[in-house]
C-alpha cells in the first residue's frame, strides 16, 4: 500500500490552477523527488498535504485512510511531518524549545517534559545543534535554522517528512552537509517526499521524481529516465545547468 | 555541586521572595492605614486584570481590548447576585459568566486573522453598554443598580485570594507545555499548527480561562462601589490600563506586568488627586505609544539588558 | 409606504456619511495596515472645528475646506512619525499590525483628552439649513440632505482621484503589495502615510458633516469608530468600494432598527459583526 497517494489533486486560486488533475503516490521508505520551475505547484502539493490548504477537487489519501480536509495539527499527529520553504522557526524562543513544542505536541501521546527534553536533545545532536541548544533560534544561520526545523519536524515522530527546499540559499559544502542529513533520515526508515532546484541533491538521494510544470504532472519516473526524458529537458532542465556542476 | 547549590538558591529566592510579599500584603490591613488598604487593593486589581490580559495575549500576540467588557460582567454578577448569595458564591458566578463570553467570543474570532479578534473585542465594551442602558431603561424602567457593600478588608483580601489563583494559575500555564504552545502560536502560527498544536483550542481556552479572573475581579470591586450602571462598568478605560501597564511592565518574565500595574496604578492615584487630573489620559496615552516606539521589550526588558550589560558578556558567549 | 420611504432615504442619508467615514478607515488599514482605532477621534475633531467656525459665522459647509486638509497635514504627519517608527522597527508585518494598533490605541486616549481640555464633555449643537424638505410624502431636513450630498460628492472626487491620477494608481499599487510597489519606483513611505493623511482627512470631513446635521459631543468618536469597523468588515477588508456600499447598507439597516427600537442601533451593528464573522468573514468585496 502507498504511504500516500493524491487523486485528481486540484487547487485554484481565483482563475489559476495552482494544481491541476494530480495523480501521485509514495512507496514506504522511498525518497521521492518533487521538481519544475518556480511557480509549477511545488509548495502548493505539500501545503495540500499538510492540509495547510484543501484540495478542491480532489483526494488524499494517507496510509489508505482520506485526510482531505483535516485540520493541519491532525495530520500532524497522523505522522506527516514538514518544513517550509520560508524558514518558520520561532525566532524568539530557545532552540532547544523550538525543538520541545514538536515532541510535545506532535505525536497522539504527549511526553512528560523530561522525556521531551530528552528527545529534543537526541534530536539536536542528530543534526548537529546540540551546542547550540540554549541560544535564541533567530541567532543562527540560515542553514542551521533549517536544521532546527528539520529536528522540530523529527520531533513529532512522523512516517512521511515533506522537505521544502531544503537547499536554498546553502552553500556547496552546507548542501553537501544537508544532503548527508536527508540520508540520515531515509536510513531511519522515515518516508521523504523533498522539492529541491538542486539538481545534484535530487539525483543522489531520489528513488523517484516528479516533475511538474504550470501544476502539471509532465513526468514521472527514476532520476535516470528524469535526465534523460525529452519533455522534461526542454521545460527545466535545460535552463537550470546545476545537473553537471560539482 | 556548585550547580547544585546555585539551582537550590534559585529556588529559594524564587518561593521566598513572593512568599514574604504575601505575608506582608496579608498583614496589611492590620498595621496599615484605611487609606494604604484602599490603595493595595487598587494595586492588587490592576495586577490581576495586568496578568490576566498578559496570558493570553502577552504570548499569541492576539490584542484583545475587551478586558473592560469581562470586568463589567462581573460588576453586574454582582449586582444581580449579590444579594441572593454570600459573596464567594457570587465571585464564581461572575468568573464563570467571564469564561463562557470570553469563550463565545473567542470561538467566534480566534479562527480568524487577529484584526478581527481585535476590532471585535474593541466595539464589545460599547456593544454591552448600549445593549444593557437600552434593558435598563426600556425594559426594567431603572438607571443603575445598588450593590451590596462589602467593607474595605473584605475587598482587600477578596482581591488577595484572586490575585494569589491568578499568579499561579498564570506561573503554571507559563511553565508547562502550555505556555510554551501559546509562545509558538505568538511566533509563527502556522508552523505551530503543524508541529501538532490545535491552535484554535489553545486559543480559545486560553483566552476563556484568563477572563475569570476579570470577572470575578469585577464583582468584588462592585461591592466597593455600590452603585452601578452600564457606563461604570463598562468603561473603556478598564481595557486601556491593563493593555497600558502590561505593554511598559514588559512580558518578558511574569514580574513585568505585575511592575508596570504598580507603577501605573500610582501614578494615576497621584495624578488624580492632583492639578494635573485632566491630563492622565493624554499622559497615559503618551507613554502607550512611547513605549511602542522606544521600548519594546517594556521596562522589565529594558533591565535585563542593562543588566546584561553590566555583568559582562560572560553568560552571553556561553 | 411613507415608513419605508423615512427608513430607507434616511438610511441611504447617514449611510452617505457612513461611507465617508468608513472608506477613510478603509484606507488606512486597506493600504498603510494600521487599524486606526482612533480613526473616530480625527471625525470628532473635525465635528468639533466647524462648530468652532460656525459660531465665529462661518457657514458651516465651508469648514469642510480647512478641515480636510487640516486633518490631512495631521494624520500624514502621525504616520510619518509614529508609524513608520514603528514599521521600521517591526520584523515582520504581524507584529506591525498589533504594534500600530496599540499606538492608535494609545491615540485615541490622546486625542480624546485634547478635545475635552478644549471642549469639555457637554454636548454642542448649532442649527444650519434647518428648513424640511418632503420627499414622496417623507419629510427629511435640509441638513441631512446636503450632508448626504457632500459625503457622496467627496467620495466620489476620491474615487476619480484613484483611478485617473498617478498618485491614486500608486496608492492602488501599495495596496495590492506594498515591497513591489517600493520596488517599481512607488515612494512607500510617502504614498502610504499619503493614505492615512487622506484616511483622516475622510474622518473630519464626516465628523464636520455630521456636526451640520446632529449634536456633537466629545466622547462620540468610539460610535463612529465601531460603525466604521463593521462596515469596513461588511464590506470586505481592504476593499473601498466595498466600505462605501457598506456605508450604505448599515445606514438603512441602523435608521430601520432605530424606528423599531431606538438605541439598539450599535447592538444591531454587532449582531451583524457576528453574523459576518460568522458566515462570511471577508465581507461582500473582500480579498
Amino acid at each position: 500500500m502507498h504511504i500516500i497517494e493524491g487523486e485528481r489533486v486540484t487547487k485554484y486560486f481565483g482563475g489559476l490552477a495552482a494544481v491541476s488533475d494530480i495523480n501521485f503516490y509514495v512507496d514506504q521508505g522511498e525518497v521521492l523527488g518533487l521538481i519544475g520551475p518556480n511557480g509549477a505547484g511545488k509548495t502548493t502539493l505539500f501545503n495540500l498535504i499538510s492540509a495547510a490548504l484543501v484540495p478542491k477537487p480532489g483526494v488524499i489519501k494517507y496510509k489508505g485512510r482520506n485526510i482531505t480536509g483535516l485540520n493541519p495539527y491532525k495530520i500532524c499527529r497522523m505522522g506527516i511531518a514538514r518544513t517550509f520553504q520560508t524558514v518558520k522557526i520561532f525566532a524568539n524562543l530557545p532552540v532547544m524549545e523550538n525543538v520541545r513544542v514538536g515532541a510535545f505536541f506532535g505525536s497522539p501521546k504527549s511526553p512528560s517534559p523530561a522525556q521531551a527534553t530528552r528527545e529534543a536533545m537526541e534530536l539536536l545532536e542528530f543534526v548537529g545543534l546540540s551546542k547550540a541548544s540554549n541560544a535564541p533560534a533567530r541567532d543562527l544561520t540560515l542553514a542551521n535554522q533549517k536544521r532546527i526545523e528539520v529536528a522540530r519536524a523529527l520531533a513529532t515522530k512522523p512516517e512521511l517528512l515533506l522537505l521544502d527546499e531544503l537547499m536554498a540559499g546553502l552553500n556547496q559544502t552546507e548542501i553537501a552537509l544537508a544532503m548527508d542529513l536527508v540520508k540520515q533520515i531515509r536510513d531511519k526508515g522515515i518516508t521523504i517526499i523533498m522539492i529541491e532546484h538542486v539538481m545534484k541533491a535530487i539525483m543522489s538521494v531520489c528513488d523517484r521524481i516528479i516533475v511538474l510544470n504550470y501544476g502539471k504532472k509532465i513526468a514521472e519516473g527514476t532520476p535516470q529516465e528524469i535526465v534523460n526524458s525529452k519533455t522534461v529537458i526542454e521545460v527545466y532542465l535545460g535552463e537550470d545547468s546545476n545537473v553537471g556542476s560539482q | 555541586m556548585d550547580l547544585v547549590k546555585k539551582n537550590w538558591k534559585k529556588s529559594v529566592l524564587t518561593a521566598g521572595i513572593p512568599l514574604i510579599v504575601l505575608v506582608l500584603l496579608a498583614l496589611l490591613p492590620a498595621y496599615g492605614s484605611p487609606y494604604n488598604v484602599t490603595l493595595f487593593t487598587y494595586f492588587l486589581m490592576y495586577i490581576i486584570l495586568t496578568i490576566s490580559w498578559t496570558i493570553f495575549s502577552g504570548t499569541t500576540g492576539y490584542i484583545s481590548l475587551a478586558t473592560a467588557a469581562f470586568y463589567g460582567v462581573g460588576i453586574y454578577a454582582a449586582a444581580f447576585y449579590g444579594e441572593k448569595y454570600p459573596l464567594i458564591v457570587v465571585v464564581f458566578i461572575g468568573g464563570f459568566a467571564s469564561f463562557i463570553l470570553a469563550f463565545v467570543v473567542g470561538a467566534i474570532t480566534l479562527r480568524l486573522r487577529g484584526i478581527y479578534f481585535a476590532m471585535f473585542t474593541f466595539g464589545l465594551v460599547l456593544f454591552f453598554k448600549e445593549v444593557v442602558y437600552y434593558w435598563e431603561i426600556v425594559i426594567e424602567n431603572t438607571r443603575g443598580k445598588f450593590v451590596v457593600l462589602q467593607s474595605n478588608e473584605a475587598v482587600y483580601y477578596y482581591l488577595l485570594g484572586i490575585f494569589v489563583v491568578t499568579m499561579i494559575v498564570a506561573y503554571i500555564i507559563r511553565k508547562s507545555k502550555y505556555g510554551l504552545a501559546l509562545q509558538s502560536i505568538g511566533e509563527n502560527e502556522e508552523a505551530a499548527a503543524h508541529a501538532g498544536i490545535n491552535v484554535t483550542m489553545v486559543k480559545v481556552l486560553t483566552y476563556a480561562i484568563s477572563a475569570i479572573f476579570m470577572g470575578a475581579t469585577g464583582v468584588i470591586m462592585a461591592t466597593k462601589l455600590t452603585y452601578v450602571d452600564p457606563g461604570v462598568a463598562f468603561n473603556p478605560m478598564m481595557s486601556f490600563s491593563p493593555v497600558l501597564m502590561a505593554i511598559f511592565g514588559g512580558f518578558g518574565s511574569i514580574y513585568g506586568p505585575v511592575i508596570g500595574a504598580v507603577i501605573f496604578t500610582y501614578i494615576q492615584e497621584a495624578l488624580t488627586t492632583g492639578s494635573l487630573q485632566k491630563y492622565y489620559m493624554l499622559i497615559f496615552g503618551a507613554i502607550l505609544v512611547g513605549t511602542i516606539l522606544y521600548l519594546p521589550d517594556g521596562l522589565v526588558g529594558l533591565i535585563q539588558k542593562v543588566w546584561k550589560r553590566i555583568s559582562g558578556g560572560v553568560r552571553a558567549h556561553n | 409606504m411613507e415608513l419605508l420611504l423615512n427608513i430607507v432615504l434616511g438610511g441611504l442619508l447617514i449611510g452617505g456619511i457612513y461611507s465617508l467615514v468608513s472608506m477613510g478607515l478603509s484606507l488606512q488599514y486597506g493600504v498603510a495596515r494600521v487599524l486606526n482605532i482612533a480613526h473616530g477621534e480625527f471625525l470628532m475633531f473635525g465635528a468639533f472645528i466647524t462648530f468652532w467656525f460656525q459660531q465665529h459665522g462661518v457657514n458651516p459647509l465651508l469648514t469642510v475646506v480647512v478641515v480636510g486638509p487640516l486633518l490631512f497635514i495631521v494624520g500624514f504627519i502621525l504616520y510619518r512619525t509614529v508609524f513608520t517608527t514603528i514599521r521600521l522597527k517591526s520584523p515582520n508585518p504581524g507584529v506591525f499590525e498589533s504594534n500600530s494598533l496599540l499606538a492608535a490605541f494609545g491615540l485615541y486616549f490622546i486625542v480624546q483628552n485634547i478635545a475635552v481640555l478644549i471642549w469639555g464633555t457637554t454636548p454642542r449643537s448649532y442649527s444650519y439649513l434647518g428648513g424640511a424638505v418632503s420627499i414622496g410624502g417623507a419629510l427629511f431636513n435640509e441638513n441631512r440632505l446636503a450632508a448626504a450630498g457632500f459625503a457622496v460628492a467627496v467620495g466620489a472626487i476620491f474615487y476619480l482621484f484613484l483611478a485617473r491620477t498617478r498618485i491614486g494608481k500608486a496608492i492602488r499599487a501599495a495596496a495590492q503589495d506594498a515591497s513591489t510597489a517600493g520596488l517599481m519606483g512607488v515612494n512607500i513611505n510617502y504614498t502610504l502615510a499619503l493614505c492615512f493623511g487622506f484616511g483622516a482627512a475622510m474622518a473630519g470631513i464626516a465628523g464636520s458633516l455630521i456636526s451640520v446635521c446632529y449634536p456633537i459631543q466629545t466622547t462620540m468618536g468610539l460610535g463612529y469608530t465601531v460603525i466604521a469597523i463593521v462596515v469596513v468588515t461588511l464590506g470586505g477588508l481592504g476593499s473601498i468600494p466595498g466600505s462605501f456600499i457598506g456605508g450604505f447598507i448599515l445606514g438603512v439597516i441602523g435608521t430601520g432598527v432605530t424606528y423599531w427600537q431606538p438605541g439598539l442601533a450599535v447592538a444591531s451593528y454587532y449582531v451583524i459583526f457576528i453574523i459576518l464573522l460568522l458566515v462570511r468573514p471577508k465581507g461582500i468585496m473582500g480579498k
